[in-house]
């Protein structure tokens, strides 16, 4: 492991935070409920989706304790059922969804294309307030009984057979589903409509391609879901039948309709995150991202094939089998473009100049283990083996690697490798890389068991399994405890280097990128005047030339 | 360069721009151009919303046709076609209120949204008949719904001596539930786009009386027009599929 | 990167109803006689696919309607909605949606109308 590192900071004896920044040019609270600033929105749902990351963290703390032991005895199974469900719907709509967009999204896609704002800055703002509602409508789903259907609302189970808060979960999805396809248009007029003179296409960081991308899906793909809530709403309410078989109905339209959004989610979810290892990757070995052309069409092709594959979740629920041989084929298709981008991030890093500083230490993670579960993901595209995995454990620790060792992993790059430019403050460094590696080594003890698991045939979703599974899961519930040390300790940390993180200058990374040109944290108007873009992306023999900027301000 | 923490005095000056331009565009032509952007995304968000229902009917058309068939002549054909002319009257008179915003005729442009919103009006007023009639003649879906007209046409002397509707039996009888359910769901979220898009009628041509859109600054009336048209196109798919799935005898 | 913006040219124009202020993308106004003959157009339409379900033309019969009912939406499309004089993007944009909104259905369909073929 090398000692070097890149982080050049300014002579702390002199340095100070800028007295003019977007925290500071406005006081009150007002000014912080009632802003346009798309960072000061980005702070509010920074605190927001920290706050129910910590809800959805509890809940699956919950499980791991329930699953220490064979038998159902810390909760009823009932109880399981709604510790799981909200654990889902939680951490996947007001979490993973709106996680790298809302948060890193909002705060730098206008620094990054050299605009002053996002176009729609009201609408930014309404996104806000309806993650919020959307927020407190499941917390009071969760106090007044929870729901017990699966994050997946699976008919006729949920609109026949439960008694309980599914039509207040579904509305409540509906609204964050809203939130997200405002947060995805706003980008996406943005990035059409706003870059700074010179910033072509193609001169654009990864971060905003795959941003780009992301938001194409949640603008076209989250309607169907809103669609499918109502339509869950209208047969729990009034019996419409659509999905109710003593009707006529098909619950199988409902899967359909279902996965046809929840399918292209998980690359909302991700695409994002890979956005921001584009970006961590090239600044942290010191070289431009290779092929990045490739990197930036293969985020659009993910975006574009994600819509032609969610028959995967449904292999096993009666669809016909021609069907499902389509679109096996087209799952393995899907893979491609994920693939592509891991071989350039590799190729990116031979030869480069790496150094070790958290952010990298993330990426590294993310690497590895979004590779193990994205090919976990292609073992189970194929129908063969999916019929014997699916609704297995198998399919738990599949979407957990992708997901938490992967996109958490993202998401916390992220926040580290800008909060320099958010706060104007470094995180210190020394825990933030033992944290990076507590998360890792408990990732690794908490879901690789569950491969086995599942391969031996442990059913998903339940409370109760037979005891020769139970060293395994103990193995998994051991490695949860310490995955929660390692997410424990960013929230303090990071909240204590807000008093007392060194100064970090405009840019401590060294980064090229028009964020790092400015101070940290940023004016509120971003940019005084509009800069016009000369060089491409990840230029770094252009930083060179470049003048060094006074690194103390204020 | 660094950016000075001192905003040079006069910057603002040297940017002058209409008061209706917002502070983060750099021309009002950017702006028009990214709001205009902006409604078109929203509207396909719209086509992919109303797509999960029309992706439901089809299926369930394909499988219950008769049912769907029988459950259809429920549905007056006259208040169907009317309100369709309806509807497109009120999408002509609302592009004629943008190109009023376009040529500065303020009191053109008041006439023709006021004339969108009475035919919004009396879409809706159209509208409540028909729910009406179908409550009364227990077809909405629920513990209410009565399949005795599908099961027993001759019981529905109206529509019986229209269509001489063969018997449905019961287990096809009761898939004309499902067609009504659709039917609510459709042209309920068609209503309640309506109701939106007249509420918003009717705070437009209050600050259209105050000249808000006719000195040049027309994008609020010019979006709104793409949603009100998309509106309608809904019914325009809604209408075959719903009225006229067949009316020969 | 040079940090100075463009010159700024929109200070004080003269605000004439034909100037950039006029708000199609090319700065197209649709004449009103487009409109009462797309109006008219569409009225007919309505009138002729009313008639036509009262025809016995077996399948064709939603065929028919269907097709009307794109035709009217076209020009609904095109004229009230100035997509014929838009730009590249906004055309690009509705077709995107329209793709999908035909992979939502065609997909689904795949699966319903080879339920039927049975097993291999």
């Amino acid at each position: 492991m090398s000692t070097d590192t890149i982080v050049r900071l300014p002579d702390q004896a002199t340095a100070r935070i800028p007295r003019v920044n977007f925290i500071s040019k406005e006081n009150g609270i007002l000014s912080w409920l009632l802003t346009g600033d798309h960072k000061r929105i980005a702070t509010l749902y920074l605190i927001s989706i920290t706050f129910f990351f910590a809800v959805g963290g509890a809940l699956a703390g919950l499980i791991r304790l329930e699953l220490l032991t064979p038998q159902s005895d810390l909760m009823a199974a009932d109880t399981y059922n709604k510790v799981f469900s909200m654990h889902g719907i939680i951490m996947v709509f007001l979490f993973l969804v709106p996680s790298v967009p809302a948060t890193l999204g909002n705060f730098l896609m206008p620094l990054m294309i050299g605009a002053k704002d996002l176009a729609l800055p009201k609408i930014n703002l309404l996104s806000w307030y309806l993650y919020i509602i959307a927020g407190c409508m499941m917390l009071w789903t969760m106090m007044t009984g929870g729901v017990d259907t699966g994050w997946t609302f699976t008919v006729p189970l949920s609109t026949h057979y439960v008694n309980t808060n599914v039509i207040t979960a579904g509305l409540a999805v509906f609204v964050a589903g809203f939130s997200s396809v405002f947060t995805g248009l706003n980008f996406i007029v943005t990035i059409h409509k706003m870059r700074a003179p010179g910033m072509t296409w193609f001169r654009l960081p990864l971060f905003v391609w795959s941003n780009y991308a992301a938001s194409i899906l949640m603008v076209l793909g989250t309607p169907v879901l809103a669609i499918t809530l109502v339509l869950i709403v209208l047969e729990r309410a009034f019996g419409i039948g659509v999905f109710d078989p003593a009707k006529g109905g098909d619950p199988i339209l409902f899967q359909h309709l279902f996965w046809f959004y929840s399918h292209p989610a998980v690359y909302i979810m991700i695409l994002p995150g890979m956005g921001v290892i584009s970006e961590v990757v090239s600044t942290f070995s010191r070289k431009r991202v290779f092929g990045y052309t490739a990197v930036a069409f293969s985020s659009v092709a993910i975006a574009v094939f994600a819509f032609f594959v969610w028959e995967h979740h449904m292999f096993i629920m009666g669809v016909s089998n021609y069907s499902t041989l389509v679109f096996s084929l087209l799952t393995m298709l899907v893979a491609v473009p994920s693939a592509i981008k891991i071989f350039n991030w590799s190729f990116t890093l031979y030869k480069g100049s790496i150094t070790f500083e958290t952010p990298m230490l993330y990426a590294f993670g993310f690497m590895g283990l979004f590779t193990i579960g994205g090919l976990t993901g292609v073992f189970l595209a194929s129908s063969g083996t999916d019929i014997h995995l699916t609704e297995t454990y198998f399919i738990v620790a599949h979407f957990h690697f992708v997901m938490v060792g992967g996109m958490l992993m993202a998401f916390l790059s992220g926040i580290h490798f800008w909060w320099p430019k958010w706060t104007g403050r470094m995180y210190p460094e020394k825990i933030s890389q033992l944290a990076a590696l507590f998360t890792f080594i408990g990732f690794n003890f908490t879901f690789f068991p569950q491969f086995i698991l599942g391969t031996l045939g442990m059913p998903r979703r339940y409370a109760a399994y037979p005891p020769e599974f139970q060293v395994l899961n103990v193995f998994s519930t051991a490695g949860a405890t310490i995955l929660g040390i390692g997410y424990l300790l960013p929230i303090l940390y990071l909240t204590w280097s807000l008093k007392y993180g060194e100064i970090a200058g405009p840019n401590p990374w060294q980064a090229t990128g028009l964020e790092w040109q400015i101070q940290s944290p940023p004016l509120t108007e971003n940019f005084s005047e509009i800069p016009i873009v000369d060089h491409d992306a990840y230029d770094y023999e252009w930083l060179e030339r470049k003048e060094r900027e006074v690194t103390s301000v204020g | 360069m660094s950016d000075s923490t001192v905003t040079v005095p006069g910057a603002h000056a040297a940017h002058e721009h209409p008061p209706y331009q917002r502070h983060h565009f750099e021309s009002m032509e950017q702006q028009v151009d990214a709001t205009n952007f902006a409604m078109w995304l929203f509207l396909l968000t719209e086509i992919m919303f109303f797509g999960g229902l029309f992706c439901s009917y089809l299926i369930f058309r394909n499988w219950y046709y008769p049912a769907f068939v029988e459950a259809s002549h429920q549905l007056n054909i006259f208040w169907g076609t009317l309100n369709t002319a309806v509807l497109i009257t009120s999408s002509f008179t609302m592009a004629m209120g943008v190109w009023s915003a376009e040529m500065r005729k303020k009191g053109a442009l008041v006439f023709c949204l006021v004339l969108t919103f009475l035919l919004g009006l009396v879409f809706l007023g159209i509208k409540y008949i028909e729910y009406h009639e179908k409550w009364e003649k227990h077809h909405v879906p629920g513990f209410h719904y009565s399949m005795k007209s599908f099961t027993d046409p001759a019981s529905d002397p109206e529509v019986f001596n229209e269509y001489h509707d063969k018997p449905l039996l019961p287990d096809m009888a009761r898939h004309t539930e499902i067609y009504f359910g659709l039917y609510f769901a459709m042209t309920g979220m068609h209503a309640l786009h309506m109701i939106i898009g007249i509420s918003i009628l009717g705070f437009m041509i209050f600050r259209a009386r105050a000249g808000a859109y006719t000195t040049g600054h027309i994008t609020f009336v010019e979006n709104f027009g793409l949603y009100w048209h998309f509106v309608d196109i809904i019914w325009i798919f809604l209408y075959p599929l719903l009225y006229l799935i067949s009316r020969h005898t | 990167m040079s940090a100075h913006s463009d010159p700024h040219h929109g200070t004080g124009h003269d605000h004439g109803p034909n100037e950039q202020d006029v708000h199609d993308s090319l700065n197209h106004i649709v004449p009103p006689r487009i409109y009462i003959i797309v109006g008219l157009a569409l009225l007919i339409l309505t009138g002729t696919t009313a008639a036509v379900s009262f025809i016995d033309l077996g399948v064709f019969n939603a065929v028919v309607a269907l097709f009307i009912a794109c035709t009217k939406a076209s020009i609904v499309v095109l004229f009230f909605m100035h997509v014929k004089y838009s730009s590249k993007l906004t055309k690009l944009t509705l077709f995107s949606g329209l793709f999908l909104f035909c992979v939502l259905i065609g997909l689904t369909l795949s699966d319903y109308m080879t339920r039927a073929w049975g097993r291999w």
